[in-house]
């Protein structure tokens, strides 16, 4: 319910249109295949700073990344780049195998990034939820969520009010749906905003330290929802400080420190690792 | 002069200070916005141009402004100003002269928003126009009020220096009566319709503060 995206639907359309048993199955086979979201050698730097130095990142559908690391290291300049709310220096970027960004020679020279016409239709494919959750204030917890489907998506408002409707039972909030986010606590404005980002039907969902602005009471209502989505296979990358659920609901970890990534592997991997930065950094945070 | 006759001959010019003071806001608050966006342009000399302009207008009486606005097309372009034009003068005096204040609240609005309103809506997928129109003004309007009815009930206050180009207004013609008839009663029946005219002003104001209060932040 909550994940299929509208690339699904596109996918679904063509491989019934296809003609024959053998050209659907190879064509189901290579779109599997395809990487959602690739990073290659992402560079960014602000004014004489180097933030990201050299990123390099698959994510596969269904996949759940998780990214830790201490303040400064990057991890929200690399979120910001991947949902184009920053334009990254040099390296390349693709959704879905399409060109975001890539360097004109080379594989780590210079950005070059596709028209604006183009880059409109990208952010169909993410959702972020920030840290501070943005919600409008003047529009209630309803509009918020189905507002974007209706102004952005052209989907009929009766659809979008239901599909609203239908999330916000899922999260547990469907007696809020008129109210107004200062009227509600952390944890439910952030649960609001992951609906808010989930109505778009994006293939992937971006986390941004979604719990570290909420109190240790309302964490809990938060992490329950992305692991909630995490088992319906939604695709995510979760940039948190919150190390064992990173570590119970992750396929796989990235440590980043110094705009590099130091360590990569699934959460028995790492939480092993043989490098003493990562075990220090884990063990730290561990402690809580 | 009968009493009676003093209080018609006052409200006969408060019409003309009430019609000033509609038209110069329903004028003066687009400009203001286009103003304001002028003052926020990456353009240096779209930007630069507008603060001169803005500083002129806070900077010299709006008395003379009306004065310039009025005799300029002679002295500039010898074009006769016909005796219409008193009161249209008077309007775009006003008008130019309040959109420079409006500006600059607007713009103190708009800067005080919150960076992550606009990342919000920018992910999300909302353009630029629906952006501005749908999020960020809608919360402007809602900061803004306390410094936008200052300027009205100064508005209010202001429409009598259209008698600088000799326009009835009600002070105007408080003056006359008042000159005539050798008493201040006139002046300070004004006094009263102004205060009246104020009142009913911070009535709508705080209404429509209220209004805005459906939601914090």
């Amino acid at each position: 319910m909550f994940r299929q995206g509208m690339a699904a639907a596109w996918r679904a359309e063509i491989v019934s249109g296809a003609c024959s048993r053998g050209i659907r199955r190879k064509i189901r086979e290579k779109i599997s295949m395809e990487n959602l979201l690739e990073i290659k050698h992402m560079r960014k730097a602000f004014d004489e700073l180097e933030v990201l130095k050299d990123i390099s990142l698959t994510v596969k559908k269904g996949e759940v990344v998780s990214v830790i690391g201490p303040s400064g290291s990057g991890k929200s300049t690399l979120l910001r780049c991947a949902t184009l709310l920053e334009k990254m220096d040099g390296g390349s970027l693709f959704y879905l195998g399409e060109t975001v960004c890539k360097p004109q020679q080379g594989d780590a020279g210079d950005s070059v990034y596709v028209s604006k016409k183009e880059l409109k239709k990208f952010h169909r494919y993410f959702g972020l939820v920030f840290q501070n959750f943005n919600l409008f204030p003047h529009y209630s917890v309803l509009k918020n969520i189905a507002d974007a489907p209706l102004r952005v998506a052209g989907i009929p408002k009766q659809e979008a009010q239901e599909h609203a409707r239908e999330l916000l039972s899922q999260l547990g909030l469907e007696d809020k749906a008129d109210a107004y986010p200062c009227q509600l606590s952390g944890g439910q404005q952030q649960r609001v905003s992951i609906a808010r980002a989930l109505a778009l039907r994006p293939e992937i969902l971006f986390f941004d330290e979604p719990t570290s602005a909420l109190d240790p009471e309302l964490t809990g209502e938060v992490l329950k929802v992305i692991r909630q989505l995490a088992q319906e296979h939604m695709t995510m990358i979760i940039v948190t400080h919150e190390m064992n659920f990173a570590k119970e609901v992750s396929d796989r970890i990235i440590f980043m420190e110094n705009g590099l990534i130091q360590e990569e592997g699934t959460p028995e991997e790492l939480f092993h690792s043989s490098k003493e930065r990562v075990q220090e950094f884990i063990g730290k945070l561990s402690d809580g | 002069m009968q009493f009676g006759t003093v209080l018609l001959q006052l409200s006969k010019g408060l019409v003309v200070s009430v019609e000033i003071f509609f038209l110069t806001l329903l004028f003066s608050l687009p400009l203001g916005l286009v103003v304001a966006f002028g003052r926020m342009s990456k353009n240096a000399v779209v930007r630069t141009v507008t603060k001169v302009y803005i500083s002129i207008m806070r900077g010299t009486p709006l008395m003379l402004q009306l004065i310039v606005v009025y005799f300029g097309p002679y002295y500039l372009f010898h074009v006769r100003i016909s005796a219409a034009y008193r009161f249209i003068a008077v309007i775009i005096g006003f008008a130019v002269n309040y959109a420079a204040y409006f500006a600059e609240i607007y713009r103190g609005g708009i800067e005080s928003m919150p960076k992550g309103q606009y990342e919000a809506a920018q992910v999300l997928g909302y353009s630029k126009m629906q952006t501005f129109f749908r999020i960020i003004l809608p919360q402007v309007v809602k900061r803004i009020l306390p410094s936008v009815t200052n300027e009205i009930i100064t508005l209010v206050k202001d429409t009598s220096l259209a008698f600088v180009i000799a326009v009835a207004e009600m002070f105007t013609v408080a003056k006359q009566i008042a000159a005539a008839e050798t008493t201040v009663v006139p002046l300070m029946i004004a006094g009263v319709y102004y205060y009246v005219f104020n009142l009913a002003v911070a009535l709508a104001m705080e209404r429509i503060e209220k209004h805005y209060r459906y939601y914090e932040g």
